[in-house]
């Protein structure tokens, strides 16, 4: 390694990197990739042990969730509850960010941190309050509590993630603005949103996975009507039987529209994850 | 802009969106098994002859069920007119006023059901929910390799001669383990199949004055045999398994004996599902110094909560979905092997069934032997066989679950597993003020 050229260091380097980053990669995606094997899988073949890497695939599992699930009404109440849950969020988030990330005050910062903190609480913690809430508002199993919660939970990185990007935004267009006799909604709507619009986009999409993803409130606050994908998966776990299979192909139908969405999107994501709040 | 967003409003408003079930609407929760899936199924008979109902099902995991069906039963939620509840939910919630008692006409044959069900899911003279599938706990094993070992195995074999068929048939070269048990930490996991084993040994939960017995010499001697038995002849990883794993191990050929479900048997001997199904024969739970408690008793039953404004609806749905109509509906449609077992003694008497299901004499007899009310050596305050019916039971068999999962592992001695598990459960008790 001593005699090598500086350029040959630096191969070296991007082939290790590119090496590295494909076996993280993988170890990321593997659970991904066996979940959407297993979905092809009998009952039998997806407990043999040692696994099988080669079979005939059979659609049986996709049938059965089929049979079984009106797996177009759960995923029309994810989509409602994610998309509405988000554009909730982001109607809040995007004049308290600006506020606080434009006229600050010498509490701005504790008020940020107090909101991530509400993260912090297990969500159990409070499932008897909001379980009864919910009950006196007539609202269980109703997709519309469940936009209220998950606003209520993504609303702290939302907050973050916008907050971060509107203090990129130089004070002095703004000023510019002003002297240009725009208002302050005129500031936030010609101004500071088209400036910030790839970071709010990132900040909805990132919204939206979180939403999809969330199952804790979808199987407690939901039974027959308002549940989401996630308490579809639930729904094939079995005490007493084999269900890996159908469990795979449920979560690999679940799984599917976000993925596709997420594909399509991966570009912004990216941004959201790599200049924001996070950055 | 203002319209767009009242009509998302709306429509948001309109999906997803009823809990309150409307006039002959029945929202039945329930866990996702093989004869809960069938009722799903069939269920749309029940809906044709009675065009008044319309069914709604929310299938849930066993877990989340319990902590769904609680909230709900607790807070009034009124989410659900019928509920799937086991035998140790049953006799607290009934005796709770939780439940509604239920009521069949003559052509149910309420005395069709069997004895230890009936009793297990009533409180008070009441029954309070009508089982749907019940099951005890036997040895399930494989006669090929038994009888390769050169040894036998009788009904209630002791522990001693279970060992040594175990050390007999253990081959983990060939990927043979001498016996499976659960070991993964819960109340209705390792310590459902400990408490029976732990029966058999003498043993009790609590005595007469609801004092812990988790630091007596018969918890000792159940939980070292056990965890000698299961560190020399069971598989690898055997802390974290229950039902599931060892089902799916048992169907790969890979365990010479099993003691769980009686359930299971439908499983393993189905071809379809087991590499190994024409190998199995069945025996009694062994036993130590007694056969009281050897082997538990479970049912999976449907009742309905008191907040529940289609009570009439409901009770038609039960009396249907438990009814011996029911089980011949199940037989005409999938055959006399895959009828929900462990409810009705006419089930057993047919002769359809006992040619279909190789383990219905082993299974009945059981069921049959457990005995909710006199299930240990020495008399206890409490009824349940791998279980103590008190709503603080749950708590302190999780607690202790995970102190005999982690002697199991070998993180820590039998001794100090079981002194820490009694001070939990003294402090439980103590908690819920016992004494």
């Amino acid at each position: 390694m001593m005699n090598l050229t500086l350029s040959q260091r630096k191969k070296y380097k991007t082939i290790s990197l590119g090496l590295l980053s494909w076996v993280v990669a993988l170890v990321f995606f593997f659970p991904i990739l066996w979940m959407f094997m297993t979905s092809f899988k009998t009952e039998l073949q997806a407990i043999a042990v040692p696994p099988l890497w080669t079979w005939e695939p059979t659609f049986e599992n996709f049938a059965i969730v089929q049979e079984r699930s009106d797996y177009f009404k759960f995923a029309m109440n994810s989509i409602v509850t994610s998309f509405g849950a988000t554009l909730l969020a982001l109607l809040i988030a995007v004049p308290a960010a600006y506020s606080m990330a434009f006229f600050p005050s010498k509490h701005t910062k504790d008020i940020l941190l107090w909101m991530l903190s509400t993260k912090m609480l297990p969500a159990v913690g409070v499932l008897m309050p909001i379980y009864l809430l919910t009950k006196s508002a007539g609202l269980l199993d109703n997709v519309f509590s469940l936009i209220i919660i998950f606003t209520m939970i993504n609303l702290p990185i939302i907050m973050w993630m916008l907050f971060s990007y509107f203090r990129e935004i130089p004070k002095e267009i703004l000023e510019a603005s002003r002297m240009d006799g725009a208002t302050t909604l005129g500031e936030l709507r010609h101004v500071v949103m088209p400036l910030s619009w790839g970071g709010i986009a990132s900040t909805g999409l990132l919204s939206i996975v979180l939403c999809w993803n969330e199952a804790f409130w979808s199987i407690n606050l939901t039974s027959a009507n308002a549940g989401t994908l996630t308490a579809l998966i639930a729904s094939y776990s079995s005490p007493e039987g084999l269900f890996w299979a159908k469990l795979s192909a449920a979560s690999t139908l679940a799984c599917a529209p976000i993925v596709v969405f997420g594909w399509f999107c991966q570009k912004q994501l990216v941004q959201g994850l790599t200049f924001g709040a996070v950055k | 802009m203002k319209k767009l967003l009242l009509s998302m409003f709306a429509a948001t408003m309109s999906i997803g969106s009823g809990s309150a079930a409307f006039a002959g609407e029945l929202t039945i929760a329930t866990v996702n098994n093989g004869h809960m899936v069938e009722m799903q199924k069939l269920s749309k008979q029940f809906e044709a002859q009675n065009r008044d109902i319309k069914l709604n099902w929310v299938v849930l995991e066993e877990g989340t069920l319990r902590q769904r069906v609680t909230t709900d039963i607790t807070t009034g939620g009124g989410q659900f007119d019928v509920m799937t509840i086991g035998m140790y939910e049953a006799p607290i919630w009934g005796g709770k006023g939780w439940l509604k008692k239920l009521d069949f006409n003559t052509d149910y044959d309420i005395l069709d059901v069997l004895p230890a069900m009936r009793g297990g899911l009533s409180t008070g003279g009441k029954v309070y929910a009508a089982p749907f599938y019940g099951e005890s706990s036997m040895l399930m094993y494989r006669k090929d390799l038994v009888k390769a070992a050169g040894m036998t195995i009788e009904d209630n074999p002791s522990w001693g001669h279970i060992r040594d068929v175990a050390a007999a048939i253990h081959n983990p070269q060939d990927g043979v383990y001498g016996i499976c048990l659960r070991g993964k930490p819960g109340w209705g996991d390792n310590m459902a199949f400990l408490t029976t084993m732990a029966n058999s040994f003498g043993a009790r939960w609590f005595d007469e004055e609801w004092k812990p017995q988790l630091d007596s010499p018969a918890w000792e001697h159940a939980v070292t045999f056990y965890v000698d038995l299961m560190t020399k002849y069971g598989p690898p990883g055997s802390s974290s398994n229950s039902f599931n794993e060892i089902l799916a191990l048992y169907n790969e050929g890979k365990c010479g004996m099993w003691i769980d479900a009686t359930i299971a048997a439908s499983f393993i001997t189905d071809p379809k599902q087991s590499k190994v199904a024409n190998k199995i024969a069945f025996a009694q739970s062994p036993i130590a110094v007694t056969t009281r408690g050897a082997n538990w008793l479970w049912a999976w039953a449907l009742a309905i909560p008191a907040g529940t404004k289609q009570s009439a609806d409901a009770q038609k749905f039960i009396s249907w979905a438990t009814s011996k109509e029911y089980i011949e509906l199940v037989a005409k449609t999938n055959g006399w092997a895959s009828v929900p077992t462990g409810t009705r003694t006419s089930t057993y008497n047919n002769p359809n069934f006992q040619k279909a299901a190789v383990f219905a004499d082993a299974e009945l007899k059981a069921i049959l032997s457990a005995d909710p009310k006199n299930s240990t050596l020495e008399p206890t305050p409490y009824q349940g066989v791998q279980f103590a019916a008190i709503p603080e039971f749950q708590a302190i068999g999780i607690a202790v679950g995970q102190q005999m999962s982690a002697a199991l592992a070998g993180n820590i001695s039998v001794k100090e597993a079981l002194k820490r598990a009694q001070k939990a459960a003294d402090r439980e008790m103590r908690k819920a003020r016992y004494y």
